[in-house]
């Protein structure tokens, strides 16, 4: 993924607003951020202060045709292969958690930001930034993990590099992937492309991740059996497209949720959204764990999920096609795109009423009561 | 989270807004007062589900919207202090003060920690002994308890870097200052069920006997705060003022007595200034002056900055339930909450901001 990574010790890669340039500046407030502000840990959010930096700081030096695109992904024509690229930090912190580590993160999170550009991956880069002091045993442990992952996942990783800081000059472990992909024939999916009637489909229970990794933090000790649905994709995006290639559009929602998610596809669409309420898969457990910490399970982090903008006439191929792979048996259709409301995701409640699901300004903040 | 899941189903949920849509003969006023309601009523679309038949107009009950600017300026100067590290709950961070807000702060090289407990705060004192901790302690009845046992606890253990920035403010008073207003229009009350958890139903039997005004103590899921509005429409219909209790798996008459203990040990009533709608006498605690120890606002020295709302804010009026936040020419413009104007748009839980979150696509379509 282009330019903006995590920022915050949290979770995983970042969904930046994807929308396109010229519906930048209509995004939020029109003023250029002023001299003397500071990078708040909101800035890494994946919310509308990402698209503030992306506006005012990356896209005025480093804009050009295939950045301004704004995917997960860059594509480049290389003869007659169109190549996918992408590019991610890892800085999740606890390092190892209920179902993964930084190093099988890593691994997953930049071979899943080129699946979901129709991608195969082919090979990975990895670069570390360690802190003074660190346990040489974590880093054998991380490096391991990622070893194993990149390798059950058939992508190698290729070419590496490694610096050390002082002490205090970072939180014990940075990861930074590089992922290269070569684009399948005839297949194009951008966030651009949802058109009303389409369906909006995920694969399976969300909000699991960024719940595994809050049960760990120190100062919120809760019991969960929740596990992180850290995942390499690229298989069930090649399952989906072997099934349908009337997909519009890709994307895994990690930071900021599926809210976020949907939110990017909308303003890059110029379309609306409407979700069913009772459709969108949540486990008892996240929904529990969300309930006790004020926090709302669409903003919550995945990083084994994706969600497809597909055509309505393939939208039980779709689902079928998912659904036969492992990590899709959960599968759900759980809205359509619309004409109303125009960049605007609204929702359906359970009781016949809707109301919007917007994007977050910074990070979900636990509420007082 | 079967528990939660009955409070939340719409068959019952349906039904229930069917029967007040059926018994009200007038579209009666009714205030909730807690910020927690007004969230799930917005959350849920529950105006949108009882159309005409009953008016909802919301309260300033959430703590982060009515703590005083000059508090938040207070909390930002401790965070400043090198040898401070400032603890608070995670929505305080975001509220604007007059220049800035804690987050930058954070962002300028200020210690600022979030925590869902106090506790956690004594527990950092005691771990990193050479800072001085302070706990931003903001809330209702509610959260006074858990403050006053963290005072209580870091006493008992001899910690002595432990501090409070407090400002609690209480229900009763801003209800009675509302009903007390010459503009007044609320014709009946939901009381905050986790408040009345605490300190029971006695303080409202007074207001009802004074003023004659319905309430109806009420919990915060939809169903909770559908039965609520059912039975105030039932009192209201039938001309019944009284406290009534919807929310009796959590409330008791007498409310929590070893909580109302702690709260009585710690801290004795005061005047306090609510944001948006000003200086209500009584209406909040402070520490007694055996826990000045204890208390951030003696152990500093802490400058009061004195801080005009914009003009064109209403929030006032939206906190007295005169105005709904739609009814402000900001609204949704110039005041939103990235860059809100006043009290009632900076926490998720304001009422001006739970419009914005949740239904502005009905505002928009009702301004065409």
């Amino acid at each position: 993924m282009p330019l903006i990574t995590n920022t915050a010790a949290t979770s995983s890669p970042l969904p930046v607003a994807r929308d396109e340039p010229k519906d930048l500046a209509a995004l939020s407030c029109p003023l250029p951020l002023p001299a003397g502000e500071r990078i708040l840990l909101g800035h890494g959010s994946g919310g509308k202060l990402s698209a503030e930096l992306l506006k005012d700081i990356f896209l005025p030096a480093l804009g050009n045709p295939v950045l301004n695109q704004l995917e997960d992904q860059a594509i480049v024509s290389l003869g007659a292969a169109r190549l996918a690229i992408t590019t991610d930090s890892f800085v999740v912190k606890p390092l190892f958690f209920r179902g993964g580590d930084i190093g099988s993160l890593a691994v997953h999170g930049t071979i899943n930001d080129l699946a979901m550009g129709g991608a195969e991956p082919l090979w990975l880069s990895a670069a570390f930034i360690l802190e003074e002091g660190l346990p040489i045993e974590t880093l054998r442990r991380v490096v391991t993990s990622m070893h194993e992952a990149a390798e059950r996942a058939g992508v190698p990783i290729v070419t590496g590099d490694t610096k050390v800081v002082e002490r205090g000059s970072a939180d014990s472990l940075f990861i930074n992937t590089t992922g290269i992909g070569r684009v399948r024939d005839g297949v194009s999916l951008s966030a651009s492309q949802a058109r009303p009637g389409d369906v909006i489909i995920v694969s399976g229970f969300l909000g699991d991740h960024g719940i595994a990794i809050l049960a760990e933090r120190e100062g919120l000790q809760f019991e969960t059996q929740v596990t992180s649905d850290s995942a390499a994709l690229h298989t069930l995006v090649a399952a989906l497209l072997q099934a349908t290639r009337e997909v519009r559009c890709l994307r895994d929602p990690t930071r900021g949720g599926l809210s976020s998610t949907l939110n990017e596809i909308a303003g890059s669409s110029q379309v609306g959204m409407e979700l069913d309420e009772t459709s969108i898969p949540v486990r008892e457990e996240v929904r529990g764990a969300c309930e006790m910490l004020g926090l709302d399970p669409l903003y919550v982090a995945n990083e084994g999920k994706l969600v497809a903008i597909v055509a309505l006439s393939h939208a039980q191929a779709a689902l079928k096609g998912l659904q036969g792979h492992p990590l899709g048996k959960d599968a759900a259709i759980i809205g359509r795109v619309t004409e109303d409301h125009p960049r605007m995701v609204v929702m359906r409640t359970p009781f016949g009423t809707t109301r919007i699901v917007d994007m977050l300004a910074g990070d979900q903040l636990p509420r007082i009561c | 989270m079967k528990y939660l899941d009955e409070y939340r189903d719409s068959r019952i949920a349906r039904g229930l807004a069917a029967e007040i849509r059926q018994r009200s003969t007038r579209p009666w006023v009714l205030m909730e007062i807690c910020g927690g309601q007004t969230h799930t009523l917005m959350r849920y679309g529950i105006d949108e589900l009882l159309g005409e038949s009953v008016q909802l107009v919301h309260g300033p009950g959430c703590p982060v919207c009515v703590t005083p600017l000059e508090t938040i300026d207070r909390a930002i100067a401790l965070a400043r202090r090198a040898d401070v590290t400032l603890v608070s709950y995670g929505d305080m961070l975001r509220v604007p003060g007059s220049e800035t807000d804690l987050f930058h702060v954070k962002a300028e090289g200020g210690d600022v920690r979030i925590v869902y407990s106090p506790s956690d705060a004594v527990q950092l004192a005691r771990s990193q002994p050479e800072r001085k901790i302070v706990f931003f302690a903001v809330g209702f009845e509610t959260t006074a308890p858990a403050h006053a046992m963290a005072v209580l606890h870091a006493e008992r253990l001899g910690v002595r870097n432990f501090s409070l920035l407090a400002s609690h403010v209480l229900v009763p008073p801003a209800i009675r200052t509302l009903l007390s207003s010459p503009n007044n229009r609320v014709q009946g009350f939901i009381a905050p069920g986790h408040v009345c958890t605490v300190v029971g139903c006695r303080e409202y039997e007074d207001l009802v006997r004074e003023f004659r005004v319905p309430i109806v103590v009420g919990g915060f899921e939809p169903v909770d705060l559908l039965e609520a509005i059912r039975m105030l429409v039932m009192q209201l219909e039938e001309g019944r003022a009284e406290v009534e209790n919807q929310y009796v798996r959590s409330v008791q008459y007498e409310g929590n007595r070893p909580a109302q203990d702690a709260v009585q040990r710690v801290f004795e009533v005061t005047d306090r200034k609510w944001r948006g709608i000003g200086p209500i006498a009584v209406s909040g605690l402070r520490l007694k002056d055996k826990y000045a120890a204890f208390d951030a606002e003696r152990l500093f020295e802490l400058t009061s900055v004195c801080a005009e709302e914009p003009a064109e804010c209403i929030s006032a009026e939206v906190l007295l339930g005169h105005k709904k936040p739609t009814d402000c020419t900001a609204f949704g413009t110039r005041c939103t909450p990235d860059k809100p104007l006043g009290a009632p748009m900076v926490s998720s839980e304001g009422a001006c901001a739970a419009y914005y979150q949740y239904r502005r696509h009905l505002v928009s379509i009702a301004r065409g």
